[in-house]
C-alpha cells in the first residue's frame, strides 16, 4: 500500500503537466476555464493523496521516537 | 466621512485588534526562552494548520496571484498554487515531521543547531548564519514594501491637508494618503509589539486569526466583484470575447488581444509626444506594453522547484518545532493544498476577469488599457467597482486582509531571526549555561529590532520588483533543500558534502542572479527553465559527489540520527 500511495503521488506530479489542456479555453459551468478547473482538481487530489500517505506511510521511526521522548519526559518529570 | 477615511479607520481598528491579541497571548507567556521561541512545544493541530498556511502565504497570496493572472492568464495557478499544494505538503510530511521528532528529542531550537550536530561541524553554522539571514532579509522586504504601498494607495485622498504626497514614478506617494514611510513603519511596529508580547505563541494566534481574516475577506471581495460585473458567467464571457488567451496557456495568431492592442495604441501616442517634447522635459522613456506570449512546458514544469524552499525556511522550521506531537502535523499536511485552492482560485479568476472587465452599461474598462503594474489590479478592481454603496468599507476590509497575509509571514520571520541570533551566536559562543533565558529573549529582541531597522531603511529606497525579489529569495532556500533532505534520509552525507552543497547553491545563485541583471530582467529563464532548477541541480550534485569522496560520518552521529 505504501508503494502504491507514493506511486500515485508521482503520477499526480506527472499529471500536473497537463499539455492536453494547454490550448483549451473550454469552460466548466460556463465560468471556470478548464485549465484552471483541472488544476483545482490537482489540489484536491493532492489533499486526498497526502491523507492516504498519512494513513499508510506514516513513519514508524517517528512513532518510536515519540514514545522514547515521552518516556524521557516522564523520567525527567517535564514535558517535551 | 470620505470613503478613504473610512478605509483608514478600518485599517487602524484592525491593527489595534492585533495589538490587543498580543496583550491577551502575553498573559500565557511563561518567561522562558523555550516558551518565547517554541511555545513550550505545545501548539495543537488547529494553530499549526493556520500558522503554517499563514506563514507560507505572503502578500503574493491575494495581490500577486490576481496581478500575475492578469498578466499571464490562468496558467499561474498551475505554476504557483497547485505545485505548492503538492510540494509544501510533501515538505511537511517528509521533512517537517522528522525534524520535529529530532528537535524534540535533542532539544533543538534552530536549524543551525540541527545542522551543526548532524554534520559534526561548528563552522557550518558560521557559513549558514549569513546565508539564512541574508535570504530572509529580502523576504522581509517583500512584506514591508507591499504593506507601505498598499496602505498609501487605499488611503489616497483621506487627509489631503496632512499629507501632500509626492515622489517620482510608480513609487510616488498619493496625495492625502498615509505616506509609504509611515504605513510600512507602522506595520513593522505593530508586528514587533505583538511578537515581543507573546513570542511564537502570540505569532501563532495572530497567524490563525489573520489567516481566517484574509481567507474570508478574499472570498467576500470575490463575490462582490463578480456581482458588480454582472455575474461570473458574464465576467468570463467578456474575457473570451476580448482576451481569450488569459483563459489558457497559449496565444493563438488570431487572438484579439484587445488589452494589448489598446495599450500599444496608447503607448505609440505617448512615444510620439515624448519624442516631440524638449529633451530636458521628456522624463523617463515610456515602457512598451508586454505582448502576451503564453507559458512554455519547461517553464511550467521547472516552477515545481520553487516551493521546495518551504523545506528550508528557518521560520517554518521554528513553527514545526512548536508542534505538540507528530500527529499535530496530520491536518496541516492534508488541508494545506485545499486552503491554497480556496485563496488562489478566486484570485486567479479575478485577475483573468480584470483583463477584460467592463462595468455593465459602460464602455470604459475597469482597469485602464495602459495599466502596466499588475500589483495594483486587485486594489483598482475593488476601488472602481465599489464606488457606490458602502464606499470605503470593502477597500478598507480588503486592505486589512492583504495586511493580514503580509503580517502573518512577517511575525514568524522576525521571531526566527531573533531566535537564530540568540541561540546560534550569543548562547552558542558564550555557553548556553552562561546565558539566562531572560538574556536570550532580550538578545533575540535586540537583534530583531536591528534587522527590522535595516530592512526598513532599505525599503525606503522602494525596490521596484518585490515579487521578482521573492522568486530569487525562494530560489536560494530551494537550493538548500537537498541539504536538509539528505541530512535526514542519507546516512552517507558528510560534513564536506554539506559545505559543498551550501557553497554550490551560493555560487550558482549569485552567478544566475548576475545573469538576470540582479533581478532587472524580470522574466529571466536559464536554458528555458526557471533558474531555481539549475541551482537545485548544482547543489544536489555537489552534495552527492563530495559526500561520496569524503569519509562517512562517525558511528555515534549515525546512531543519533538514524535508526538501524
Amino acid at each position: 500500500m505504501k508503494k502504491l500511495v507514493y506511486a500515485l503521488i508521482i503520477l499526480l506530479v506527472i499529471a500536473h503537466q497537463d499539455f492536453w489542456y494547454w490550448d483549451s479555453q473550454e469552460l466548466v459551468f460556463d465560468v471556470v476555464p478548464i485549465g484552471l478547473a483541472y488544476h483545482a482538481g490537482v489540489s484536491i487530489a493532492a489533499a486526498i493523496l497526502w491523507a492516504a500517505a498519512i494513513k499508510f506511510c506514516w513513519p514508524d521511526d517517528v512513532e518510536l521516537l515519540e514514545e522514547e521522548i515521552a518516556r524521557d519526559a516522564e523520567t525527567k518529570g517535564g514535558g517535551i | 466621512m470620505s470613503p478613504a477615511q473610512t478605509s483608514v479607520w478600518i485599517i487602524l481598528g484592525y491593527l489595534a485588534l492585533l495589538v490587543g491579541l498580543g496583550i491577551v497571548t502575553s498573559r500565557k507567556f511563561k518567561g522562558t526562552a523555550s516558551d518565547y521561541f517554541l511555545a513550550s512545544r505545545g501548539i495543537g493541530w488547529f494553530l499549526l494548520v493556520m500558522s503554517l498556511f499563514g506563514t507560507t502565504m505572503t502578500a503574493f497570496a491575494l495581490v500577486g496571484s490576481t496581478g500575475e493572472s492578469f498578466k499571464a492568464g490562468i496558467g499561474v495557478y498551475g505554476m504557483m498554487a497547485s505545485w505548492s499544494g503538492i510540494v509544501h505538503s510533501a515538505c511537511f510530511f517528509l521533512v517537517g515531521i522528522k525534524l520535529w521528532s529530532l528537535g524534540a528529542k535533542h532539544g533543538y531550537v534552530t536549524q543551525i543547531q540541527f545542522f551543526r550536530d548532524r554534520f559534526e561541524s561548528d563552522k557550518l553554522g558560521v557559513l549558514l548564519f549569513p546565508v539564512l539571514v541574508g535570504l530572509v532579509i529580502p523576504y522581509l522586504l517583500i512584506g514591508v514594501v507591499a504593506a507601505g504601498g498598499t496602505i498609501n494607495s487605499v488611503t489616497a485622498g483621506a487627509f489631503p491637508d496632512l499629507f501632500a504626497g509626492g515622489g517620482v514614478g510608480p513609487a510616488a506617494d498619493k496625495v492625502g494618503g498615509i505616506p509609504y514611510w509611515l504605513g510600512s513603519g507602522g506595520i513593522c511596529i505593530v508586528v514587533l509589539v505583538y511578537v515581543f508580547l507573546g513570542g511564537v505563541r502570540g505569532a501563532a494566534w495572530a497567524n490563525a486569526f489573520q489567516t481566517l481574516v484574509f481567507i474570508l475577506l478574499g472570498l467576500i471581495t470575490f463575490v462582490v466583484i463578480a456581482d458588480k460585473l454582472g455575474g461570473m458567467k458574464n465576467a468570463t464571457a467578456m474575457v473570451l470575447e476580448n482576451n481569450p488567451h488569459a483563459a489558457r496557456r497559449t496565444v493563438r495568431p488570431d487572438d484579439p488581444m484587445t488589452r494589448y492592442v489598446e495599450a500599444k495604441k496608447q503607448f505609440d501616442n505617448t512615444l510620439v509626444k515624448w519624442h516631440k517634447a524638449p529633451k530636458d522635459k521628456r522624463g523617463p522613456v515610456p515602457r512598451a506594453p508586454e505582448k502576451p506570449h503564453g507559458i512554455t512546458y519547461l517553464h511550467f514544469l521547472t516552477y515545481m522547484f520553487i516551493p521546495l524552499s518551504v523545506g528550508m525556511f528557518p521560520h517554518l522550521f521554528q513553527h514545526w518545532l512548536t508542534a505538540k506531537s507528530a500527529s499535530s502535523f496530520k491536518p496541516a499536511v492534508i488541508l494545506h493544498p485545499l486552503l491554497i485552492m480556496i485563496v488562489w482560485v478566486p484570485c486567479v479568476l479575478l485577475g483573468m476577469w480584470a483583463t477584460s472587465a467592463i462595468i455593465p452599461g459602460k464602455t470604459d474598462p475597469v482597469i485602464p488599457w495602459g495599466q502596466g503594474n499588475p500589483n495594483l489590479v486587485l486594489g483598482q478592481m475593488v476601488a472602481q467597482l465599489t464606488k457606490t454603496g458602502g464606499a470605503g468599507i470593502l477597500p478598507g476590509l480588503l486592505t486589512a486582509g492583504v495586511l493580514a497575509a503580509i503580517m502573518s509571514s512577517l511575525d514568524s520571520q522576525f521571531l526566527c531571526i531573533g531566535s537564530i541570533f540568540a541561540n546560534d551566536v550569543v548562547a552558542h559562543y558564550l555557553g548556553h549555561d552562561k546565558v539566562s533565558d531572560r538574556q536570550k529573549v532580550l538578545c533575540g529582541r535586540i537583534f530583531v529590532i536591528l534587522i527590522v531597522a535595516v530592512t526598513y531603511v532599505i525599503s525606503l529606497q522602494r525596490p521596484g520588483s518585490v515579487f521578482t525579489l521573492a522568486v530569487w529569495c525562494f530560489s536560494g532556500f530551494a537550493g538548500l533543500f537537498p541539504l536538509v533532505f539528505a541530512a535526514i534520509y542519507w546516512k552517507r552525507t558528510t560534513k564536506a558534502g554539506a559545505y559543498a552543497c551550501v557553497l554550490a547553491m551560493a555560487g550558482t545563485w549569485t552567478w544566475l542572479f548576475s545573469q538576470a541583471d540582479w533581478g532587472a530582467k524580470r522574466e529571466f529563464l536559464f536554458l528555458g527553465m526557471m533558474p531555481v532548477a539549475t541551482i537545485v541541480a548544482a547543489s544536489t550534485l555537489a552534495l552527492v559527489v563530495v559526500s561520496l569522496m569524503t569519509p562517512a560520518p562517525s558511528e555515534a552521529t549515525l546512531a543519533k540520527f538514524f535508526r538501524r
